[in-house]
């Protein structure tokens, strides 16, 4: 326990990478689960299963083809090198990209459920008190999905904290910028120094613990809660 | 306050609903948009407000065009300013009463056309003022309504549609939110478009009625006129068939509980004060009183010795047979001079209009056995 700032760096570069990761989320998921819960296209349901996929597939599946698509040679990963001349793979960026993809659907999915439980009525009550398209989402559909976001916010979350398998394949294990909690753990383990592994786990876990159990308590307050 | 016209000219066709309407409105007080279910009229509704994507036509509300499909004209509907009070309220159940008075009161144009109202004689006109701390959820239903027609004021409609706002209450709620309604054009100048399926709603608010049926627009007229209508019976049913009567309260007799009452025809009636509660219209004051036709008896003389009050002369002018045990007679009172014959509607069993050898044209007198106010 000599160093214990090195020892938790990879905590706080989790979190760093769990709240940047939920910022994206909710900015990305809010217009696409308004979407799919307001369209009647057929290809709706293509689209979900699609945002569905991160939840079934093996995390070393989409971590492999995140790596051929990040790397200099993939287009993304290309396009990537062409405008800021770094690569994506094995850098802090990719991570943040593959854990959005990765902790997309635990974003989408509540608020979809909110979009759709909210339904038009509300919209349209707004719309016939004169306020506008995002007036009205500002002030009637966001505040009434409030839980939706609460959930989605705390899934991500906690989900990207817990990635392993995305963040081997795509991240590595390089100090600062992709070792990750869940690899050092790995890492400590590893080479047998219990006492690191120790305290990161009990750290995460009592973490996630408080996290939870503050949005359950809190989770009664909300309007609408005993729908 | 000079009429407001509404120009329709729409066609929507979903489901089993084919609506086909051509029409232009001169909208004055309230006017009740009348129909049974699946008539269209709610469509309708909801086509003014631009709520309703699927029309095709056009639609203006004075002079201003709200949709005009040929040109691709669509105005977005906060643009109406259209306000719409729905069946089920629809407050906003993060605001709290005075949070959903205001997002109205905030959005409201501050000068323009349409009429000013103001945010003390909205919460005077409603009573709202003990409700404005209370949360949405611990409202009762009538209350509810209440919140919700002071907020769509509040938004300063140039028009104001309802649509059946008072069908989810129960009958004490209803009446004691229809006076509220009732007063909305007078107080506040704004002209009321309302939907709805009950007769009774209609003889209570409306000036102007427009019977819809299947889609169509079947008649638009005065509403006392319009609920005599044998014609019109099919839409607007015969259970509750009755007519209008209008008249002014003469003279109070405070020992024995009644009133007297001037009808427009020169006839008077004797009323029972007591159902006004002491709430009801003072000597002067115009009232409007419903007269169900199953209350109304025929006599070939004018009887004696009888406890019925109004016993007035009348002349059969339409005589409707159903299938079934029933006949329904319109009848004219005499007028007085100068006066134009008020109606009457009568039920009566086809055994006793066969009897009494009731026919167009001959006279008789109408028993009222009971009567309604309405105002």
């Amino acid at each position: 326990m000599s160093d214990l700032p090195g020892l938790l760096a990879p905590f706080w570069l989790t979190l760093k990478l769990a709240a940047l990761t939920t910022l994206v989320l909710v900015v990305i998921a809010t217009p696409f689960a308004w979407w799919l819960a307001h369209t009647r296209l057929r290809a709706r349901a293509l689209v979900e299963a699609v945002v569905a996929l991160p939840l079934v597939l093996p995390p070393t599946v989409l971590g492999f083809y995140l790596l051929l698509l990040m790397s200099p040679k993939g287009w993304l990963g290309g396009l990537w090198v062409d405008i800021t001349g770094s690569t994506l793979t094995f850098s802090f960026t990719g991570l943040l990209v593959s854990s959005a993809l990765y902790s997309l659907p635990f974003m989408v999915q509540p608020l979809q459920g909110a979009f759709e439980t909210l339904g038009k009525a509300s919209l349209e009550a707004a719309a016939m008190l004169r306020a506008g398209p995002l007036d009205r989402f500002f002030t009637v559909a966001l505040p009434l999905a409030l839980r939706g976001y609460v959930t989605g916010i705390v899934l991500a979350f906690a989900h990207t904290m817990g990635e392993f398998g995305v963040v081997l394949m795509v991240g590595g294990n390089i100090p600062g910028a992709t070792r990750l909690v869940s690899i050092a753990i790995y890492e400590h383990v590893e080479t047998l120094d219990y006492a690191g592994a120790h305290l990161l786990s009990a750290l995460l876990l009592v973490l996630s613990f408080a996290v939870l159990a503050a949005v359950f308590l809190l989770n009664r307050r909300f309007p609408g809660a005993k729908r | 306050m000079s009429a407001a016209r509404l120009d329709l000219d729409l066609t929507l066709k979903r489901g089993a609903l084919d609506l086909c309407v051509r029409t232009s409105l001169a909208l004055d007080g309230i006017t009740a948009l009348f129909g049974p279910s699946g008539s269209g009229k709610t469509s309708l509704l909801r086509l003014v407000a631009g709520l309703e994507a699927g029309g095709a036509g056009r639609i203006a509300f004075n002079g201003a065009v709200w949709q005009e499909s040929a040109a691709g004209t669509f105005i977005a509907p906060h643009r109406r300013g259209v306000g719409l009070v729905f069946q089920e309220a629809r407050l906003f159940d993060h605001l709290g009463v005075e949070g959903n008075l205001r997002y109205a009161a905030r959005r409201a144009p501050a000068g323009g056309e349409a009429p000013e109202i103001r945010w003390d004689d909205v919460i005077a006109a409603f009573d709202l003022a003990p409700l404005l701390p209370r949360r949405v959820v611990t409202l009762s239903g009538g209350e509810r309504q209440r919140v919700a027609i002071a907020r769509a004021l509040l938004a300063r409609p140039s028009l104001l549609l309802m649509d059946e706002p008072v069908s989810a209450l129960d009958l004490a709620r209803k009446s004691a939110i229809l006076p509220y309604i009732a007063a909305l054009p007078r107080r506040f100048g704004v002209p009321v478009l309302y939907v709805t399926h009950a007769l009774d709603e209609v003889a209570h608010l409306a000036r102007q009625m427009v019977v819809m049926g299947e889609g169509r627009i079947a008649a638009v007229g005065p509403t006392a006129g319009m609920l005599e209508r044998l014609d019109l019976q099919p839409l607007t049913g015969r259970f509750e068939a009755g007519s209008l009567l209008e008249g002014v309260v003469e003279a109070e007799d405070r020992a024995l509980a009644m009133l007297t009452l001037r009808l427009a025809g020169g006839h008077r009636l004797r009323l029972p004060a007591a159902g006004f509660a002491g709430t009801g219209p003072r000597p002067g004051e115009e009232v409007r009183l419903r007269v169900l036709a199953r209350d109304v008896s025929l006599a070939l003389a004018a009887p004696e010795g009888i406890s019925i009050r109004n016993i007035l002369p009348a002349t059969v002018l339409e005589v409707a047979e159903e299938p079934g045990p029933y006949a329904e007679l319109l009848l004219a009172l005499a007028p007085g001079e100068g006066e134009p014959a008020a109606h009457l509607r009568a039920r009566i069993t086809r055994e006793a209009l066969g009897e009494l050898g009731l026919a167009v044209g001959k006279p008789v007198f109408a028993l009222i056995k009971s009567v309604s106010f309405d105002r």
